[in-house]
């Protein structure tokens, strides 16, 4: 433990008493050969020790993106940071050297993704891509890797982890393939962990237990926990606040009791009504109208106004809505959020 | 997997008779007249052109004629070639200068193709990339029988870099030459197909999880990408032994290597039936024992893939 906060004490400026994790007005694009894809404009949110921030929004709304420019691993080109500020503990990785950014990576920031099978290296046991995180990162022996390797499989509740150690990723359930995945990001004990949809790929019953897992290994180590979804009933229950994405901002922000009793924008609103209900059974079920539009073509004003019930002449012009505050630590980027909130 | 190779290696029993059935039946339908082939354009005596016959059992049936070489062949006796010579003395000097020429073909094409092929497969686009794609483009489009003698004019004769032929005891040096026009028959493909292993590899998303968790770019392409890369081109490597096979012939035949190529190379064109198919014969059972050993390194490589 005491190596890893040696690490820690090395990056410049860090501040123990700043923020956790901090996004101030993140702005990413990607240079394409069709044009300029925006996929995040402006994106912000906090989060503290022991939180678990939902990031929510439909496929392309940029959250992935949003995750992958925090750990720092776009692709770029063609992707770009064009503004904004990632701060860990007051240090602003965006402006940290390429070899210091990777410190920070698995050690403060880790990152679970989507797809199990295809995140793991075909050709390499778990064992070896566990145990490779100890050697690069702490130079421990083969021997020692190895123990610790199998530690964390205990830790994930991975049966006969001893004996798994030496199998390969395909060798193992869709299920059990993520607990590696999660053994794999919480190995250097981060502080944040970043989970991108990390139940999508799975059946519904393993996604309880996965969720139930992460929860768990939270809370034992107090981790802030950024968990990327648009599964609105896995939000309900793990989540302490949620951030709502469109067209790469995010719309409202707001904690995740306040957001399911009263949203305060009107996509945030839509997309509550558009869960299947058991009580709605034989009605007709609520869906968003339209398509989200295109990156490179992002409407004027406020980018959900095409498809929006509140919609003014106001919406369709720039300015975009700014952020306004609903409550304190409750954001809408709604001109009418006081409607939408009223109803 | 025991079961697979035992199943591998009765397959392999059937396609060598099969081979050296076909080649000693092309062989045997291309005759000529053998025996006036061996005198040159000397006239010959009938007591001569009547005990040949017997002695290469020139007027038994071609299906008697096929088991008495086959017999002999499985007890180790090649026959003789009808220059009077054992062909099997002939392949004990002919296999190790050839062993020589396709070893030094294949580490060079493979050292030049893969480390040209990933370069460029991280540069997609770059000069690097688009030099490469040119000149494998002009290799690959100039047949061997070209490439050879240009090469042996430019290079032996014009400029004197390397020796011209390579003469009976072959040194290092004077193989080099040949491996290279060798070599360059497969470079073209191996290179392109570690670029676009790389390039695809490059893109998946276990790279994505190296990055992630803090590895240095160096190890995520030198372990985590290379090790994905390298199992299609190891294949690749395996298959184009055949061609390089073929490929010595005229290489040898070229550059006056005294190897298997260079035999194969004179014995068709004197009609010595038992010198090509006992040269053959040899060749099909390296083919096949090279294509059995590279489906089992490429079982080793890649964990996925399970022989039952």
């Amino acid at each position: 433990m005491t190596d890893i906060k040696a690490k820690i004490d090395v990056l410049p400026g860090l501040d123990p008493r700043a923020p956790l994790l901090e996004v101030n007005d993140l702005h990413v694009e990607f240079r394409t050969q069709y044009g300029i894809s925006r996929a995040v404009n402006g994106a912000n949110f906090t989060l503290s020790p022991g939180e678990t921030l939902a990031i929510l929004g439909e496929s392309g709304c940029g959250k992935s993106v949003t995750a992958q420019a925090i750990m720092g691993i776009l692709d770029s080109p063609p992707g770009f940071i064009t503004k904004g500020e990632v701060k860990y503990r007051g240090v602003d990785l965006l402006k940290l050297p390429e070899k210091e950014r990777r410190k920070v990576r698995a050690n403060q920031i880790a990152m679970i993704f989507q797809d199990a099978l295809s995140a793991l290296n075909p050709v390499f046991t778990v064992g070896y891509q566990l145990a490779e995180l100890f050697r690069v990162h702490r130079g421990m022996s083969r021997g020692d890797a190895k123990k610790r390797s199998i530690e964390l499989l205990d830790q994930v509740k991975i049966p006969a982890a001893r004996a798994r150690i030496g199998d390969y990723p395909h060798q193992f359930s869709g299920g059990m393939r993520q607990r590696v995945m999660i053994a794999m990001a919480l190995a250097l004990d981060p502080e944040v962990l970043i989970a991108d949809e990390p139940t999508t790929a799975l059946d519904v019953t393993v996604q309880a237990q996965i969720m139930g897992l992460l929860a768990e290994l939270q809370q034992q180590r107090n981790m802030g926990l950024i968990l990327i979804t648009h599964d609105m009933g896995v939000v309900a229950d793990v989540a302490d606040r949620i951030s709502v994405m469109y067209a790469g901002k995010v719309v409202e922000e707001a904690g995740v009791y306040d957001i399911y009793a009263r949203p305060a924008h009107p996509y945030a609103k839509a997309l509550l009504e558009s869960i299947p209900r058991l009580d709605m059974k034989g009605q007709q079920l609520n869906v968003i109208k339209g398509l989200p539009p295109a990156l490179t073509a992002i409407p004027q004003g406020c980018a959900f106004n095409p498809r929006c019930a509140y919609a003014q002449d106001v919406c369709r012009q720039d300015p975009a809505p700014p952020s306004y505050i609903v409550a304190p630590g409750r954001t809408s980027r709604c001109h009418f959020w006081r409607d939408v909130v009223g109803e | 997997m025991f079961r697979y190779i035992v199943r591998r290696l009765l397959q392999m029993v059937l396609t060598f008779f099969g081979a050296t059935f076909f080649v000693y039946a092309l062989m045997f339908a291309n005759q000529d007249d053998p025996i006036q082939a061996l005198a040159g354009e000397r006239p010959i005596t009938e007591s001569v052109r009547q005990a040949l016959t017997e002695r290469y059992h020139l007027d038994d049936p071609f299906l008697l004629q096929y088991w008495y070489y086959m017999k002999g062949m499985l007890t180790g006796d090649f026959g003789t070639s009808l220059t009077g010579r054992k062909i099997s003395d002939m392949m004990e000097v002919a296999w190790p200068v050839t062993i020589k020429l396709g070893l030094i073909a294949i580490v060079i094409a493979a050292a030049v193709a893969v480390t040209s092929g990933v370069i460029a497969g991280i540069r997609r686009g770059s000069i690097f990339d688009n030099v490469t794609l040119v000149i494998t483009l002009i290799i690959l489009s100039l047949p061997i029988v070209v490439l050879a003698p240009l090469a042996q004019l430019i290079f032996g004769i014009k400029l004197g870099w390397f020796p011209p032929t390579a003469g009976a005891t072959p040194t290092f040096w004077a193989l080099l030459l040949p491996a290279l026009v060798l070599g360059s028959l497969v470079i073209a493909t191996e290179l392109r197909v570690t670029r676009s292993s790389v390039a695809e590899n490059l893109r998946s998303d276990y790279v994505r999880t190296a990055r992630a968790k803090g590895l240095s770019r160096k190890r995520v392409i030198g372990v985590h990408v290379l090790r994905n890369s390298l199992i299609p081109v190891v294949t690749l490597i395996g298959v184009d032994i055949g061609g390089l096979m073929s490929g010595a012939i005229v290489t040898e035949r070229i550059f006056n290597v005294p190897g298997v190529g260079f035999n194969l190379f004179r014995g068709i064109r004197t009609e010595d039936g038992p010198l090509v198919v006992g040269f053959v014969s040899i060749l099909v059972i390296v083919f096949l024992v090279v294509n059995l050993l590279v489906d089992l390194l490429y079982a080793a490589l890649d964990p996925r893939i399970r022989y039952e």
